[in-house]
């Protein structure tokens, strides 16, 4: 594949800060200035619809999608070009092919995912849908058309696997990824359908799930049992992946050809079971994991009702846990995949937001942690906005 | 012939609850709509071009099932959406 010799070292933002909220019942943004210590929540944006993404164009940082339904209505996207405060409806939103008569087509569910495309590539979006479906919009996100072969491949279709085999409200394609270095370099992830990457720009498509482990009883080598709930690849080092799956926390560097199982080094009562996966924007060996209860019958809360998110600072060999701030005692919180992230400055700021409406900032590097906003409805996906470098 | 919008739906046609489409069928209404009222027929209607799971349209006050159904100038259309959840 094409590419660049050299990554160039993302220098520290510095700009003002704004979180774009994707909740159960709206949209909202958060914004900060420069120092991030205050925040400002604006009214909701399309209340009452489900919005599960929201997310900015990073190559204009005016366009924002945001991906949407209701309980009634079918599934669309909204976009903005002047950062939220106008929207349009896109012309055509993701939809599956017509299915020849006779035969039972597939519907789009819901919106999941929002990816930005190559910064070479300035009008061209990524959408991940539930049920799986990879679609892309090459005007801007106005109109949107399948993309590659996958959501009509007998052998990717088998290995979607049924309703049943997916999350509870519906089985999802998530985590499209593109490479830094090469805009045909693309990755995604299924849950429950394993993770995959091109290297021709979507010609074609090869699973990699060595070294994953799948619910015990199952056979690994059957794709469809792989749940990747969040898969992230390093900016400065994109030969580097890291992975929250639902039977742990992985890395891949692409020189080892397999994933290994960092969450090992997680102390045993807290485990390595969760949703978000969030990386440090210029150190590739500093992610953070934000654990829940995978013992039993899944409760997926906070362990013992203490929230904490673990740090590991050298790719996920030691792990150190950070919850200063956090409630000590009785807080059962949810924090699903889209719903934690990273901003860009320094010390990088993180953020999380909780299934019962709450959301918590650190501004050092996760040492700290203030909540930023309560009372929202329940949160789904949170993404920065750096308004400035 | 009348057609009836639902409250989740008039933000398409600028809040009106009752609009004018023509058309020999069901399906040739919702083009219609959705000419004049662009998105519209999306949100109610799936791309396999069967009514969304919380839709329900009536003609005449009767229940229809797919979008072949014909329909005449003086046919009223409602479009309903059904429970869906909290």
């Amino acid at each position: 594949m094409a590419r660049s010799a050299t990554i160039n070292p993302l220098r520290p933002a510095t700009g003002p800060v704004a979180l774009l909220i994707g909740t159960r019942k709206g949209a909202f943004i958060l914004r900060s200035d420069r120092t991030r210590r205050n925040w400002t929540l604006s009214a909701p944006m399309f209340l009452g619809h489900i919005v599960h993404h929201v997310v900015l164009d990073p190559r204009d940082r005016r366009t924002i999608l945001m991906a949407a339904s209701t309980g009634h209505l079918g599934p669309t996207i909204f976009r903005s070009t002047d950062l939220g405060k106008t929207w349009k409806e896109a012309k055509t939103p993701p939809a599956f092919q017509k299915a020849p008569e006779g035969q039972e087509g597939r519907v789009v569910n819901h919106v999941f995912w929002l990816t930005p495309g190559h910064p070479s590539e300035p009008n061209v979006w990524y959408a991940g849908t539930s049920p799986q479906g990879l679609f892309r919009s090459v005007d801007g996100g106005i109109t949107w058309e399948p993309f590659s072969y996958i959501n009509d491949d007998p052998q990717y279709r088998e290995w979607m696997g049924s309703v049943q085999d997916g999350t509870p409200d519906g089985p999802k394609l998530h985590s499209i990824i593109v490479d830094p270095r090469d805009p045909g370099h693309l990755y995604f992830a299924m849950s429950g359908g394993g993770v995959h990457e091109s290297v021709d720009g979507g010609r074609t498509w090869t699973p990699i799930v060595q070294g994953l482990e799948v619910v015990e009883g199952f056979d690994a080598s059957t794709i469809t049992f792989h749940d990747p709930h969040c898969v992230r690849l390093c900016a400065t080092n994109p030969d580097r992946l890291y992975q929250q799956n639902h039977c742990g926390i992985y890395r891949l560097d692409r020189s080892e050809g397999r994933w290994i199982r960092i969450g090992n080094n997680m102390p045993k009562k807290i485990g390595d079971i969760g949703f978000p996966m969030v990386l440090h924007p210029r150190d590739a060996d500093t992610a953070w994991v934000f654990p829940m209860d995978g013992s039993t019958v899944w409760p997926r809360v906070s362990p013992g009702g203490k929230p904490a998110a673990y740090i590991t600072r050298n790719g996920g060999k030691t792990w150190t846990r950070q919850d200063k701030g956090f409630p000590r005692v009785n807080a059962w919180w949810t924090v699903k995949r889209q719903a934690m992230t990273a901003d860009a400055h320094e010390p990088v700021g993180l953020y999380l937001g909780t299934t019962s409406g709450e959301i918590w900032a650190s501004r050092t590097g996760g040492s700290g942690w203030t909540c930023v906003a309560r009372h929202l409805p329940e949160i789904y996906s949170i993404e920065v906005a750096e308004l400035g470098r | 012939m009348n057609v009836s919008i639902p409250t989740p739906l008039r933000s398409y046609t600028a809040g009106q609850g009752e609009v004018q489409a023509d058309g020999t069928s069901l399906e040739e209404v919702l083009v219609t709509l959705d000419r004049h009222y662009p998105g519209i027929r999306f949100r109610i209607i799936t791309e396999q071009d069967t009514i969304r799971t919380h839709i329900r349209i009536f003609v005449n006050g009767e229940q229809v099932q797919h979008l072949a159904v014909p329909v005449r100038p003086d046919d009223h259309i409602h479009i309903v959406c059904a429970l869906s959840g909290g």
